[in-house]
């Protein structure tokens, strides 16, 4: 009931092997090297988080894997091919750019942004709308609205998964993305990252994600890079590892405090389990939905539309006015991803009325409802095992702290 | 009635008030209205009296001859542009040979060839102010930005009377003195506007369309240019309005235009003729800052 649809290890995996090896970037008259001698390897279909201070070179090291930055040393290699064996250009319309903001041409309509790269690979017109009506409906944009309308008709959330989509148009192998979410409000910004973690759960894309934010590294990355001065790696491994065992002091102060109830941004929602009050369909008869649902117990009714979407959650007095189930348009739900964390969900749950949330999957479908009680029951069993955790950890590691570099004060949390 | 989940998502959606007519189309305010309708309106309402004017009042011989009017009803549009030479230095246009005015001063034929002054150089300008423009923003080029801005600016600081004479000095009178004299006048605002407007274009807009894999020109054509199209029409615009009033100047090294009313005016002291050239050359003005506003408005892309 939980999960619907494929588990991790059968998704398609569209994405390809990227490596770093002994990347080095210097500009001229500085002492100190920017990127110091970078090695690293993302498996293919992975999400990777560059996280770090300001200036510690994450967006360098970001910039050189499409050469918008030449690297003074090392190679960079995608799929074991030497990124210079092209020309930058041709290398950069196979690799998706995603940035902050979504970074759109203000001039040309969401279509033609998202269109921009195909055309330049030359695919036909007919071929490029498809592809551009295919994307805006992956991103959760309706592309009879949408398609025709500028950037500045969008509001900032709505920019950015134009952006997202631009970034996908050519189906590229690798998407990098710099600070994609930076821009827009903390729930718009929670709703993004939950699509984009639904979308890469579809596509199995490899994608690079330079971030500031650890909370977000943590939800998106299946492996987070914490980079120091000179793009120095603290730690590179997957989130539950580097909460349950800093590799040194400066990581553990990245991280920050806390990270028991950091634990909760791991838990996503689909590990928990869901009620199914009852739902209806847009248009439906009202009476024969009421009667169920009360019936059921249920105060509330979820309603869906043609797509098994959720449009409305309404009260049943509020039902009651109408002879036909009435959906809303979409954007004024308030819905999580079945891979939001908890953390989201509990934000969630606070801004709305219902102390509940629904859950959705794959292109928005739904799944469930998750209630308050739920997340509360699995927070005092996650406390209680993350503790466990942590002292078995540290039993198997010896003392904390062995090792571990001097601590500056300046080392920022950001 | 509330929703049951009032969490407001994003900024609000601009779904409620969509634009009654075809999306995406320029927005319209009403200042803009307001610039659009009034100096036309104007210019009408000032050419209706000065045509009463001419009509009604009693002329002497030298002003009738200057004011001569014939032409405005019956268009010589054929007799003013009979042949194009431009071979001839003097006059491109055998029948605007200023040898042959005094004979008839013709009042359409100098409203045309101080608006043909006024084009030719305008497009000379652009031609050569907006490819400058863009070099001067394109790599190693851009140290020389301030040097030609520079220059570009004791051009437009030189009065203009004094340009215009020193070119006649040099290269003799006629059209194409004149033209060279308010082509280096009206360069200035263009070449500025090129430049400021590339420059002005967002940077992360420009690194996208790299990041994308845009190649250095498809960039400038399609990012850099377009966006800073705004801009350097505003620049063509006050650059159309500085000739046109320069080239009031272009009757004293014999290459016609306005002026030439002024002039006659000025030198035999009649007070009418002064009066009716000055009003002529602030209503093509006028008329041709209204052109460019038009054409700004025009040429804006869409979605800025």
């Amino acid at each position: 009931m939980t999960e619907t649809g494929g588990t991790n290890s059968d998704r398609a995996i569209s994405g390809a092997e990227l490596r770093l090896d002994n990347v080095v970037k210097r500009y001229p008259g500085q002492k100190v090297a920017a990127v110091d001698s970078l090695s690293l390897t993302v498996p293919a279909g992975e999400i990777v988080t560059f996280v770090g201070p300001s200036g510690c070179g994450k967006t360098t090291s970001l910039k050189m894997i499409n050469r918008l930055i030449e690297p003074t040393s090392g190679t960079i290699l995608i799929d074991d091919q030497d990124i210079r064996s092209d020309s930058a250009t041709s290398l950069r319309r196979k690799i998706g750019y995603v940035i902050q903001g979504g970074s759109l041409f203000p001039h040309m309509t969401v279509a033609t942004n998202v269109g921009v790269v195909p055309k330049m690979l030359g695919w036909d017109s007919a071929k490029i709308s498809a592809r551009v009506d295919e994307l805006l409906d992956l991103v959760g944009l309706d592309p009879d609205r949408y398609r025709d309308r500028y950037p500045r008709e969008l509001s900032g959330g709505q920019q950015q998964r134009v952006g997202v989509a631009r970034g996908l148009a050519a189906d590229p192998p690798v998407i990098l993305m710099d600070e994609p979410f930076g821009a827009v409000d903390p729930i718009t910004r929670q709703r993004l990252q939950d699509e984009l973690i639904s979308i890469q759960r579809e596509l199995g894309k490899t994608i690079v994600c330079v971030t500031h934010d650890i909370d977000e590294a943590i939800k998106l990355g299946d492996r987070i890079l914490i980079l120091q001065e000179g793009a120095q790696i603290a730690q590179y491994d997957t989130p539950e590892n580097i909460l349950a065992a800093p590799a040194n002091d400066f990581v553990a102060d990245f991280v920050g405090a806390g990270s028991t109830l950091k634990q909760l941004s791991l838990t996503r929602v689909r590990a928990l389990d869901l009620n199914r009050p009852t739902t209806a369909r847009v248009g439906d008869d009202t009476a024969p939905v009421m009667q169920h649902a009360e019936q059921a117990g249920d105060e509330t009714v979820v309603v869906l539309d043609d797509r098994d979407r959720p449009v409305a959650w309404p009260w049943l007095r509020q039902m009651r006015n109408n002879p036909t189930v009435r959906g809303e348009p979409r954007e004024n739900l308030l819905t999580i991803d079945q891979a939001a964390t908890l953390n989201d969900a509990l934000d969630t749950m606070l801004t709305s009325t219902h102390s509940k949330v629904i859950v959705t999957g794959d292109r928005d479908r739904y799944l469930g409802v998750l209630d308050f009680e739920t997340v509360t029951d699995h927070m005092r069993h996650a406390e209680r095992e993350a503790a466990e955790h942590v002292e078995q950890a540290q039993r198997e590691n010896g003392v904390p702290g062995q090792g571990r570099h001097e601590r500056t004060p300046e080392d920022s949390h950001d | 009635m509330t929703e049951p989940t009032p969490a407001v998502l994003d900024e609000p959606i601009p779904e409620g008030h969509e634009p009654s007519g075809k999306r995406g189309a320029r927005v319209i305010t009403r200042e803009m209205v307001t610039m659009l309708t009034v100096p036309p309106i104007l210019v009408a309402a000032v050419f209706g009296g000065f045509v009463w004017w001419r009509q009604t009042a009693e002329l002497d011989v030298v002003e009738a001859n200057q004011l001569r009017w014939s032409l405005l009803i019956n268009s010589r549009f054929h007799e003013v542009f009979p042949s194009w030479n431009p071979m001839d230095w003097h006059a491109p246009f055998p029948s605007w040979n200023p040898a042959t005015w005094y004979d008839g001063p013709l009042l359409q034929g100098l409203i045309w060839e101080h608006v043909l002054l006024t084009v030719v150089s305008a497009v000379i300008v652009v031609a050569i102010a907006v490819p400058l423009g863009v070099m001067l923003t394109r790599g190693g080029l851009k140290v020389l930005a301030p040097i030609v801005v520079g220059i570009a600016n004791a051009g437009q600081a030189a009065p203009s009377v004094g340009l215009i004479v020193l070119l006649f000095l040099w290269l003799d009178g006629g059209f194409w003195t004149a033209i060279i004299a308010l082509s280096l006048y009206g360069i200035l605002p263009v070449l500025r506007n090129t430049i400021v407007g590339i420059q002005g274009v967002d940077p992360t807009l420009v690194e996208a369309g790299r990041g994308i894999g845009m190649t250095g020109w498809m960039t400038l054509f399609k990012v850099e240019l377009p966006l800073s199209v705004p801009v350097i029409m505003a620049g063509v615009r006050t650059s159309l309005v500085l000739i046109a009033g320069t080239a009031s100047l272009a009757c004293f090294i014999d290459a016609g235009g306005l002026g030439e009313i002024l002039q006659t005016g000025i030198s035999l002291f009649k007070f009418s003729l002064m009066v009716t050239g000055a009003v002529l050359i602030a209503l093509l003005a006028l008329l041709i800052e209204w052109l460019g506003r038009v054409l700004e408005l025009l040429t804006r892309p869409k979605g800025i």
